[in-house]
């Protein structure tokens, strides 16, 4: 076994940090060794996308990154969607529009959607689409998903007109 | 009912704070995992675990011969046969379980197991499923009395009287299709926590599990657990679609390491040793004949199939059907004489098979017979959607018995198909496609009308292991008038926690929001058989609208005590019981409730509760008409969905957003069915399709818009006249896709083409046709 190095990670806003292997993998870092379970495996090839979080402002598999490699970054997990006890309007969209059935590939779907209002506050499906295409759902179709992040950008809209 | 309420239980999934078998952490919990076989077939030499063992942070390896010991390396699948826990003599699929490695974290377990050294001899492999009775064929399970690969002959009908038709009628159509060995993925893959109390002796499992009950009788009986002495904990659950019916052997070896060890042991797969050794599905090879007349008026149907059940027959199903409900395969179509024959064989590949997202083999059935009926309309030049039409069992014919020994509770089936063809604007699409023809362009469009047979019970027919399957609610009414309610299914992400509380809305007036439902733990929720089989609804949704009335009865003899009248003066009305003629005088539920716990009327035992266990008197009959309109790319084979229309009819409905999602999902599995998935296998038995690099699961971008639509056909038998539901997307929709392409080509004397149908399977057809160069 390789010597332990300490990985230090600001996520959700609150800095964190432990003694990880060098192998070990981001995602296995964040659901055991800092105990947010809400980022999920679902495969082995970083196909599903179910362990996606936003790392510096990009969205990342974080089955495919080492936690060595975020030493020092900034996460969020969906666990951090929530401000201030109000859901973030994408999770108001997954609940209003039915995007989530099973739950287990949402949280990677938020995130996903949420690095893409980042990028593009204004998307059109197609856009919405391919920018959760890195992501597999297995009960919903993807269409109330769609509609979820509408729904979110919809909301945004919303609220900078006020 | 009726109303698309928003999700009690999406809150938490939507905060990262759902808890999947993965997230369930126990204090000094050691993980397992598996030493997996390459070889397909091949006698074990030897297994050497010294290497293993000296690994710091190694605690345990168990082997097959270990297992032997206890009498577990071998244990009982759910339909009369037995498979290996862990290899002992030889091993028969490519990844079977050999050796389970027990470590303080998942990275050792994975090292040590690397270190396990296994010596192989190969054996000759029999893949082909056509080959297994061959004479020459190796035989591959020396375990049975019977030295043949062959593993049972179901037959049902009129042999005779199909036969004779055969001979009579002017118009015979064949058609041969496969329907491709396939896996159900869903998105979380199967794994337990197994945690044994050595002070206490109490077992407690978290197991991703469809069926907990059932499950925690067979590990009672299995492994010689007295059965207090186990608890099943289904937690959230990622997603099922059939294949967390069955027991793998993983739970096996976790249960056995926990007990040796009196710690928690964590075992989850990975994906790849998903797709590679849990239940696959389908795998059935299939010919359909059809006899008509020449009017194009349809008189008999004959099926023959060959099942390729892999090592060992794993197939989850009612143990009186070997083919499981395969034989619904006349579909909606009024054949007077129809036989069935199924044939199942061994070979060298992963156990199955189960039902994904389907009742036992009715995709198969509903995608043999839809293409049957397409094959014999295009050879008649009879218009897919006339030629269905014209053979529908008709409204007035149910309750209808088929010539397999069904009997359809309620359908109308030209409603459905009206309502499609209206949707989609079948004419002008026909239209369309006639003048793209003209141009040499491809558009092809697709009809389905199928039938679905779900929610089994009744008792006296489908079992899971010998146990029947019925299914439970039960209901308690606190003081202050809401309500806990537990049932023996488990929801997979069908919703159950918001239908299941609507359901008590319509029956008992408490609103939805006031009840809670949990399902999933076997020491508080009664006892059932677990949802898949889109029985949930069918069976526990029955019973709990019969706990309802139950509670009802008695909060009538407590109305009638408050409001100092006799309870046939009492009417109810959602919510109340109120005195005839003075609807002023009245107890809302909530107070009786209340009273229920504190003004007791004499005799009357105190409290609100009631359970029920429904055994329903048959099954539920679904339907609908899905039309697929595709349009083929002439240049690179590419198939694009342009629109497809799915009218279902479920019987009354208790949450339209709920069904509405479900269809969007089955859809969206047909739709990789259709086109994308397969598990193959090379001539050595190497799997392909292994990994989700090359088993496809459709994304946002391949995946069409879906146009739902609706008729409503109640169910006469059910409580409330609700019929399951979310399978019926995934078994209609496979030949909807199908039927869609090959029209497309049909012009080009194109009958059939096997799924998946591929871009590189539609451009290789194109070249052969001198289409493209």
């Amino acid at each position: 076994m390789a010597k332990k190095r300490t990985v230090h990670v600001k996520v959700n806003g609150r800095e964190r940090e432990a003694n990880v292997e060098p192998r070990t993998l981001l995602v296995h870092f964040i659901r055991d060794h800092l105990g947010l379970t809400g980022t999920h495996v679902g495969c082995d090839t970083s196909n599903c996308g179910a362990c996606t979080i936003v790392l510096d402002g990009k969205n990342i598999k974080s089955c495919t990154m080492f936690a060595v490699q975020a030493d020092g970054a900034e996460l969020l997990t969906v666990e951090g969607l929530i401000q201030g006890g109000q859901w973030h309007p994408l999770q108001d969209g997954f609940k209003q529009e039915h995007g989530l059935q099973c739950g287990f590939c949402t949280p990677g779907m938020l995130m996903s959607s949420y690095a893409l209002l980042q990028r593009n506050p204004q998307p059109t499906e197609e856009e919405i689409r391919w920018g959760i295409s890195g992501n597999l759902c297995r009960c919903t179709g993807y269409q109330n998903i769609v509609k979820a992040v509408q729904f979110a950008v919809g909301k945004a809209a919303a609220g900078a007109a006020k | 009912m009726g109303h698309p309420i928003k999700r009690k239980e999406d809150a938490r999934f939507i905060q990262g704070k759902g808890n999947y078998v993965d997230d369930v952490h126990l204090p000094g919990m050691v993980f397992g995992h598996m030493v997996r076989s390459p070889y397909a077939h091949a006698r074990l030499k030897s297994i050497n675990t010294e290497k293993a063992k000296k690994l710091p942070g190694v605690l345990a390896i168990i082997t097959g011969e270990d297992l032997a010991k206890a009498n577990l390396a071998w244990m009982p699948t759910l339909f009369f046969d037995k498979q290996m826990v862990l290899a002992t003599g030889k091993v028969l699929f490519q990844s079977q379980e050999v050796a389970f490695v027990v470590a303080e974290d998942q990275y050792t377990a994975a090292d040590a197991a690397e270190l396990v050294e296994v010596e192989y001899e190969e054996l000759p492999v029999l893949v082909d499923p056509h080959k297994a009775t061959d004479p020459d064929a190796p035989i591959l399970r020396e375990d049975r009395e019977e030295k043949s690969n062959h593993i049972f002959h179901w037959e049902v009908g009129d042999r005779a009287a199909t036969d004779k038709d055969f001979q009579s009628a002017p118009v015979k159509a064949t058609v041969h299709a496969i329907s491709q060995r396939c896996h159900p993925a869903p998105l979380e893959t199967c794994g337990c926590v197994a945690d044994y109390n050595k002070a206490t002796e109490k077992l407690t499992i978290y197991l991703t599990s469809q069926a907990p009950h059932a499950h925690r009788t067979l590990f009672s009986i299995v492994g010689g657990i007295p059965e207090q002495n186990i608890r099943v904990v289904s937690p959230d659950i990622g997603g099922g679609f059939g294949n967390k019916v069955p027991i793998y052997p993983g739970y096996v070896c976790a249960v056995v390491a926990s007990l040796t060890l009196g710690v928690p042991v964590k075992w989850i797969e990975t994906r790849s040793e998903n797709l590679q050794s849990t239940g696959f599905a389908r795998d059935y090879h299939m010919t359909a004949e059809i006899a008509a007349d020449q009017n194009g008026k349809v008189k008999a149907l004959r099926v023959k199939t060959l099942a390729d059940h892999g090592a060992f027959n794993a197939a989850a199903q009612p143990t009186k059907f070997p083919a499981g409900l395969f034989s619904v395969c006349t579909g909606s179509y009024d054949f007077a004489n129809s036989f069935c024959e199924v044939d199942g064989v061994y070979t060298n590949k992963a156990p199955g098979g189960i039902a994904y997202r389907c009742s036992f083999r009715i995709t198969e059935a509903a995608y043999l017979i839809e293409r049957a009926i397409d094959v014999l309309a295009a050879q008649l030049k009879m218009d897919p959607a006339e030629f269905r039409r014209k053979n529908f069992i008709q409204p007035d014919q149910f309750p209808y018995k088929t010539p397999l020994g069904w009997t359809y509770d309620s359908g109308n089936y030209e409603g459905a198909l009206n309502k499609a063809l209206e949707m989609v604007g079948y004419k002008e699409l026909r239209k369309e496609q006639e003048e793209k023809r003209k141009k040499g362009e491809l558009m092809g469009i697709g009809i389905s009308s199928f039938t679905e047979a779900v929610g089994a019970g009744p008792a006296h027919t489908f079992d899971i292991a010998g146990i029947k399957m019925f299914d439970s609610a039960e209901i308690r009414v606190h003081p202050t008038g809401k309500a806990i309610c537990r049932m023996g299914t488990k929801s997979q992400g069908q919703g159950h926690e918001t239908t299941y509380a609507q359901i008590v809305a319509q029956e008992l007036g408490i609103p939805a929001a006031d009840v809670i439902i949990e399902e999933g733990d076997t020491d508080t929720a009664p006892y059932g058989l677990g949802t898949y089989a889109s029985r949930s609804t069918p069976t526990s949704g029955a019973a709990t609208a019969m706990a309802a009335r139950k509670i009802r009865d008695k909060a009538k003899k407590i109305a009638a005590h408050l409001l100092e009248c006799s309870e046939e003066d009492l009417e109810w009305q959602t919510g109340k019981f109120f005195v005839k003629g003075a609807p002023s005088k009245s107890k809302t539920i909530q107070e009786i409730a209340f009273a229920a716990y504190t003004n007791i009327p004499e005799g009357l035992e105190a409290g609100l509760e009631a359970v029920n266990y429904y055994d329903p008197p048959n099954l539920t009959f679904p339907f609908g008409t899905y039309i697929c309109v595709t349009d083929i790319d002439k240049g690179t084979g590419e198939i694009k969905v342009r629109r497809f229309v799915a009218v279902d009819d479920c019987g009354n409905v208790i949450n339209p957003m709920i069904v509405e999602g479900q269809i969007h999902g089955g859809l969206t599995e047909g739709l990789a069915i259709a086109f994308m998935q397969l598990i193959d296998y090379d001539e050595s038995g190497n799997v392909q399709g292994g990994t989700f690099m090359d088993y496809l699961i459709p994304t946002a971008v391949e995946t069409p818009h879906w146009e739902t639509g609706s008729t409503c056909t109640p169910s006469p038998h059910h409580p409330f006249g609700a019929k399951g539901v979310g399978e019926s997307p995934n078994v209609g929709s496979p030949a909807a896709f199908v039927n869609s392409v090959v029209d497309a080509l049909s012009h080009l004397g194109v009958k059939h083409i096997d799924m998946p149908i591929t871009p590189w399977k539609v451009w290789n057809i194109l070249k052969e046709k001198g289409v493209v160069n």
